[in-house]
């Protein structure tokens, strides 16, 4: 069971400030709360030992458990609409590229009372037809339906209308391109039952929905809604055929989604200005009913990017209310620490991370908190809704606590690596939900035979490593690096990667890339890294979006029209191909993925070279790595090599590669240009993790391990291993202020 | 989705199995496992964590979201191994109309 959830509003923050905790619990009248440092989060038996560390902080109680709802599924809001009025012909119309007709009611525009429901409303109906209803504030409601299921993914003019002095009701819904054999154009009238209406109440508009007593919004539509509008006339026979042809006579709204397509506005091109919100961020940027392929940049041609794509999962901010305001002590030490909330045996650890205070450091080293990566993976639904997990991992799927919740609790929000439920690629994750994987003490399904740990609980390996150094370090997190460019990184001695950070920003690569240019060293300690473009929301807190355009491992490929993302407009996709491949930065850039086993390194004849004896004290090789939590060895999971002709510089040092790993490695889409047998771990060449490194301008340095194995095998044989040894050499050498020889 | 027919050809890769059902397969035994472990999500095996790392029930997926996943609290496991080869067997059977230990006795 999972009766506790928790987020919190900030991931990260400075000692003596706040944290807002925003907890739910299912039937558990009180619970406890305490704050830790998040040291090792492994639970393996095999592993070092789950470890945190409780900070003396009384938050309070036992705290009151309520339960706060989630409500999945977006839509437009207009507050302050003209009160309803019978007593007038009315009609809606708008385009529509409905994706799950058929699949309950789903409504395109609506004008009601929210308290009474009184009003109109435009909808597909249970069958997916155009359907179009009337209700009175005595609750007696009237409706109409063509009686003609609507195509998915096809394009239709809708139209509902309600003629005053005949009492009424029509819908026309018109398919913009006439298929033979397809009889899916039909109109139909009916007089209607409804009596009278009074005039005068209250109303709100909604597009994609209705108002719910129950719940903020009702009968999401799934698909894509342009240009909708509402006036007090009825439309004639040819503006009911032609979009766009109806004039803008006795106009109550016309809603231009066209406008302001990076933020979560609705803009009413009326003179009415009935302006509106978008809520749980439904896509835009998308192609529209006038898209031609002529454009593929929304920035150039914003006509043709008129349509809002609208999900019934859709979940951007559960907008709970605070139950903890955690006062951080100003002498707390930077780290990764967790609001631990506890109730008999139901518990849940809502992590963030303590950063020393703006413009300072309180160590000589910086752990980077792939933050934009954990919101990326965030509710991964990759165990449960995707049945080739089984073959790719080489070992029966297993389902934790956490896994019966996400499968039935979908309203919990989706990740980069699912769909919607209507088929379509998932563009927006936040961090304003409960992100149940990422908890210390918490399994994966992708992290290898062993611990089986991903992302956060991965990324503990390395704290759980620098614990035992008693290595002071400070903790950034990704929103940081966005936020503040290198400015945050500068000063530190050493900055040290998670284990998979592959959801950069442009600022976080900027960042990232002015802190080696000005002397610093980097120990990316992972694999796959800076692999995906994504993009902050320039205003909204706590969400990305990454559209992966063109190629690259994905679960699905944005339609065409749609590589640029809405936020910014930056075009998206892998960062090698958008000139930036990670190669550069780090020497190294993803060739591979499988998740069964892991692999050793074999030392190469360029591990003797004099530039990095450093590394190699203590280390007798020529074989390393051949044990770890993660797979089993060092190299496994997810591997990157060197290439130059992405960028790898010239001096790049190759210390050790992977031989051979399981045929579940498979090269990358990026890399199969023209696929031929042999493409697995056991024959192709390019499946291997390299170890590297190179020296850069001003003194610096980088080493890299290519593979998101690595941290696993840190803790082997208590810290005692060559993994651990090489690894803390790097760390030594880095530390020491002498600058890398640059001749 | 995996084309592939499993046949008595195969009976030699079900014997590999068995002797190490966590180990790296042969070319023949993984394509008989792509058919095995492939298939749609409804109905398809899982294990249910009762205590990690130490005990398991066999587990089915439902075919939607929102559908809880059906847990068989009547078989469990201790050793993951067992369940590997008590899964193997059983969607041999329901592949082949086969008693693979019938088979391979």
């Amino acid at each position: 069971m999972t009766r506790i959830l928790a987020y919190t509003d900030r991931i990260s923050v400075a000692p003596g400030g706040s944290v807002q905790v925003k907890v739910s619990c299912d039937g558990l009248d009180h619970y406890h709360a305490r704050l830790i440092r998040v040291i090792q989060g492994d639970v393996n038996p095999s592993g070092p030992g789950y470890r945190e560390e409780v900070v003396d902080l009384d938050l309070g109680g036992p705290i009151p458990g309520r339960f706060q709802p989630i409500h999945a599924g977006s839509y437009g809001i207009v507050e302050g609409a003209p009160p309803l009025d019978m007593g007038k012909s009315f009609s809606m119309q708008a385009l529509i590229w409905p994706t799950l007709p058929g699949c309950g009611p789903q409504t395109i525009l609506s004008y009601e009372d929210p308290n009474s429901c009184a009003g109109f409303r435009l909808y597909m109906d249970a069958a997916g037809a155009l359907a179009f209803q009337v209700t009175e504030l005595q609750g007696n409601s009237d409706s109409i339906s063509t009686g003609s299921p609507l195509f998915a993914q096809r394009w239709y003019l809708v139209t509902g209308e309600f003629d005053a002095d005949s009492r009424t009701l029509t819908v026309f819904q018109v398919p913009q391109i006439s298929t033979p054999k397809v009889q899916d154009r039909h109109k139909n009238s009916k007089v209607s039952t409804i009596g009278t209406f009074e005039a005068g109440s209250d109303a709100v508009i909604m597009i994609a929905a209705h108002s719910g007593c129950e719940r903020p919004a009702l009968e999401h539509f799934n698909g894509r809604i342009e240009a909708p509008k509402i006036f007090t006339r009825l439309l004639d026979e040819y503006e009911k055929v032609n979009p766009g042809t109806a004039e803008d006579r006795e106009l109550i709204a016309a809603w231009d989604f066209s406008v302001g397509i990076s933020t979560d506005r609705i803009i009413d091109a009326s003179e009415n200005q009935l302006n509106g919100l978008l809520v749980n961020l439904p896509a835009r940027g998308v192609t529209g009913h006038f898209w031609n392929g002529d454009e593929h940049c929304w920035k150039n041609n914003f006509d043709h990017y008129a349509a809002i794509h609208f999900h019934d999962d859709d979940l951007y901010d559960c907008e709970w209310e605070t139950d903890i305001e955690v006062k951080l002590p100003d002498s707390l030490k930077s780290g990764v620490y967790a609001v631990h909330l506890q109730s008999g045996s139901e518990e849940y650890y809502t992590p963030f991370a303590v950063r020393p205070p703006r413009g300072t450091r309180s160590a000589p080293v910086a752990f980077i908190l792939p933050s934009a990566s954990y919101m990326a993976y965030a509710n991964n639904r990759i165990g449960i809704d995707v049945p080739e997990t089984e073959i790719v991992t080489g070992r029966l799927v297993q389902m934790n606590p956490i896994d019966l919740f996400m499968q039935t609790h979908p309203e919990i929000g989706l990740s980069f690596y699912d769909v919607h439920n209507d088929g379509s690629g998932v563009y927006y994750s936040s961090r304003l939900r409960p992100i149940v994987q990422m908890q210390p003490r918490q399994i994966g399904h992708l992290g290898g035979v062993g611990s089986n740990l991903w992302q956060f609980n991965a990324d503990t390996h390395i704290l759980g490593w620098l614990d035992q150094l008693e290595q002071p370090f400070d903790v950034i997190t990704d929103e940081d690096l966005e936020n503040e460019g290198g400015q945050v990184l500068e000063g530190y001695k050493a900055v040290i990667t998670g284990t998979h950070p592959e959801y950069y920003s442009v600022g976080m690569l900027d960042g990232l890339q002015s802190y080696l240019n000005a002397g610093g060293r980097l120990m990316y300690l992972g694999g796959n890294g800076f692999y995906w473009r994504v993009s902050f929301h320039p205003t909204l807190p706590g969400v990305i979006e990454c559209r992966k355009s063109e190629d690259g491992i994905r679960v699905y490929p944005p339609p065409p029209g749609e590589f640029y993302a809405s936020f910014t407009g930056e075009y998206t996709g892998l960062w090698r191909r958008n000139g930036r491949a990670p190669n550069e930065l780090v020497g190294i850039g993803m060739v591979s993925q499988g998740f069964d086993c892991s692999s050793p390194y074999i030392l190469t004849e360029a591990s003797r070279d004099p530039r990095v004896s450093f590394i190699f004290e203590g280390v007798e090789g020529p074989v390393v790595g051949d044990y770890g939590l993660s797979g089993g060895g060092a190299a496994g999971l997810e591997l990157d090599a060197t290439n130059h002709a992405w960028g790898t510089p010239p001096n790049t040092l190759v210390l050790a590669t992977s031989e051979r790993h399981s045929d579940l490695y498979l090269m990358t889409p990026e890399d199969m240009d023209d696929p031929a047998p042999g493409l697995g771990g056991s024959e192709a060449e390019i499946i291997r993790a390299e170890m590297v490194f190179f020296e850069t301008p001003k003194g610096g340095a980088v080493f890299s391990t290519g593979s998101i194995a690595w941290c696993g095998s840190l803790s082997h044989a208590d810290y005692n291993n060559d993994i651990a040894r090489i690894t803390g050499n790097v760390l030594q050498r880095f530390l020491d202020p002498t600058p890398f020889p640059v001749m | 989705m995996s084309r592939y027919r499993l046949s008595d050809e195969d009976l030699k890769y079900a014997v590999e199995f068995r002797a190490n059902p966590l180990g790296t397969p042969s070319p023949g035994l993984q394509r008989v496992l792509n058919l095995l472990r492939g298939g749609p999500k409804k109905g398809k095996y899982v294990l249910i964590v009762k205590e990690p790392f130490r005990r398991w029930n066999l587990g089915r997926m439902p075919e939607s979201r929102g559908e809880p996943i059906e847990i068989i609290s009547e078989i469990e496991y201790t050793d993951l191994a067992e369940a590997e080869w008590d899964v193997f067997k059983r969607r041999w059977k329901e592949s082949t109309g086969q008693d693979l230990e019938q088979e391979l006795a």
